[in-house]
């Protein structure tokens, strides 16, 4: 049996009729990582004998990001300076998920603090792409995206600052979300940036991610930013038609920089979904080429402060000085914030650091504060007549690990399309759309209004529904 | 320009003991990013408000009823060193 390769709603359909058992998927899971993970990396800790009830509603194995909190566990946002830290409490997410039955098979590999787009700067080394195991499998979540690809697991979840859920799995070729802000609890997720972080769900198609979304999302009183909304059953909108459904093309994302493959992919993606009777039209979103900017100062201040509580006094790492140059308790915290953070983990805290500090705020942080109001302006006017808004996911395909690791600005700008989504709190969705030269993966981006995922499933299981046709 | 002085200012600011090779590289790539982040001063933002949080939340308030919580001993758990019930640090004043 093949279980490993099938969906979640697949092996649920097959549990039900007793073909299969839990244990029997959790089995063919571990063999898939017995085979592949030496090549992949996906994981950073795997857990040994998780907890499996066959009784339960739904035991599918599910694969977390290395900076979601699960009691006892390691838990290291693949960082050094988080050496041995094993939380004493769930997350929410991992609470809802413990309560369905989920099957916890480990924490995945990402980039350090998820800083970076290529889970290169991970502390225990970069994670492979499985279609191409030369390439990068995009970042932050990189290990997460990877997992599923590889069927490593069935379900993983990562999370999105500026395009770390959506980017990676356009990258491995399945279905990445980045809720609403507030949609889902971030109580128990390390913060990065803590106005754009989200958690979301990692799958192989569309049915899977609603399927994932009616477990993880909805109000937490423990998470003071989440938003008392309703929760909808996801599933509900998984609903093979788009007639009428008006459509919006932004031409500022079709610009120099974008690949000739990625392009055509998504105007092809475009034509289907003309046939099947959604109706497109070329907006502008023109604050769209200063959002990079905006992300840069915005995520790194935001991450700046929240990375001070890395000290070396209460857990993780601690470097003790062998000689005083400041005073003991100074030197601690300087000379293990030096040991324990990477170098991509310093610039960011560096650069939000400097547009914090006095002389600089106004014209690097409020300035950056403002622009996203604009930013966040251009969309609000584009759903006024719109219901979505497609886009590519990337501007290339997966690129080679180490070919953009000395050039931060360069890896920067790989997230140009995904970044305005966090930066307005737009719920955003990568579904694969095409293959690419060297078989690798085409991610097509679907945004919609804020709390309107189900326009997200609508449109997207509509295009996987009809594409093979 | 940013100077390797004020990347040591900086990290000073950060409480990172930066190596020295570090300072360089540094300053070479905030000189970088910096410039490019320059490009949102085209932008005329005089009448704007600063967006600093994307949904209208404001003083989220609840009950001040005593809930579960983690005890001493769970909370300390996995401290990297601990004295009688507290976490342990070096000594701070003189």
């Amino acid at each position: 049996m093949t279980l490993q390769t099938l969906t979640a709603h697949e092996l649920l359909n097959l549990i039900k009729q007793k073909k299969t058992s839990a244990q029997e998927i959790y089995r063919s899971i571990s063999s898939q990582i017995e085979k592949t993970e030496k090549d992949v990396h996906a994981y950073a800790h795997i857990f040994q004998n998780p907890k499996i009830e066959e009784s339960r509603e739904c035991p599918i194995p599910v694969a977390i990001k290395d900076n979601i909190c699960i009691t006892d566990k390691l838990t290291t946002c693949s960082s050094k300076i988080l050496s041995g830290f094993r939380p004493p409490y769930n997350a929410t997410v991992i609470e809802k998920l413990k309560n369905s039955g989920a099957v916890f098979i480990g924490h995945t590999n990402m980039d350090e603090f998820a800083f970076g787009s290529s889970t290169e700067t991970s502390y225990y080394g970069p994670t492979h792409n499985p279609h191409k195991l030369e390439c990068v499998p995009g970042g932050s979540s990189g290990g997460s995206a990877a997992a599923v690809a590889a069927n490593e697991a069935i379900w993983a979840l990562g999370s999105d600052t500026g395009g770390s859920i959506r980017q990676p799995a356009a990258f491995c070729g399945v279905v990445g979300l980045k809720p609403t802000y507030g949609r889902v609890s971030r109580y128990g997720l390390i913060a990065f940036a803590s106005s754009l972080d989200q958690i979301g769900p990692i799958t192989k198609d569309v049915r899977d991610a609603a399927l994932l979304m009616n477990i993880i999302a909805g109000y937490d009183e423990k998470d003071s930013t989440s938003a008392n909304i309703p929760i909808p059953d996801y599933t509900q909108a998984l609903i093979d038609n788009v007639k009428g459904l008006k459509i919006g093309i932004p031409k500022e994302y079709f610009i120099e920089g974008l690949s000739e493959e990625v392009k055509r992919a998504v105007f092809n993606a475009i034509d289907l979904l003309k046939k099947q009777g959604a109706i497109f039209k070329e907006i502008s979103l023109p604050h769209t080429a200063y959002a990079v900017a905006t992300y840069y100062i915005v995520a790194t201040a935001e991450a700046s402060s929240n990375l001070a509580r890395f000290d070396g006094v209460q857990y993780g790492l601690r470097i003790q000085p062998q000689k005083t140059r400041k005073n003991p308790i100074v030197d601690l915290y300087e000379e293990t914030r030096d040991a324990g953070f990477g170098l991509e983990a310093k610039r960011r805290i560096m650069l939000g650091t400097y547009s914090l500090s006095s002389g600089y705020y106004d014209a690097y942080y409020l300035k950056g504060l403002k622009v996203r109001t604009l930013i966040k302006q251009d969309f609000e006017k584009a759903f006024e007549t719109l219901d979505a808004i497609i886009t590519p996911t990337t501007p290339t395909t997966a690129f080679k690990i180490g070919e953009k690791a000395n050039d931060p600005l360069s890896m920067y700008l790989s997230d140009i399309y995904t970044i305005s989504a966090n930066l307005s709190g737009i719920p955003a969705i990568s579904i694969p759309c095409a293959t690419g030269k060297d078989n690798l993966p085409i991610g097509l981006q679907i945004m919609a209004k804020p709390f309107d995922e189900e326009m997200l499933f609508r449109i997207s299981y509509t295009f996987e529904k009809n594409k093979n046709h | 320009m940013i100077s390797q002085e004020d990347v040591q200012y900086v990290a000073s600011l950060s409480r990172i003991h930066l190596k020295k090779d570090e300072v360089e590289c540094l300053s070479k790539d905030l000189e970088k990013i910096v410039d490019y982040i320059k490009k949102l001063e085209s932008l005329e933002t005089a009448n704007i408000q600063p967006t600093s949080h994307v949904l209208p939340i404001q003083n989220v308030f609840r009950e001040d009823i005593i809930k579960p919580s983690l005890s001493q001993k769970e909370a300390l758990h996995f401290s990297i060193e601990q004295h009688q019930g507290c976490f342990k640090v070096p000594k701070i004043i003189e």
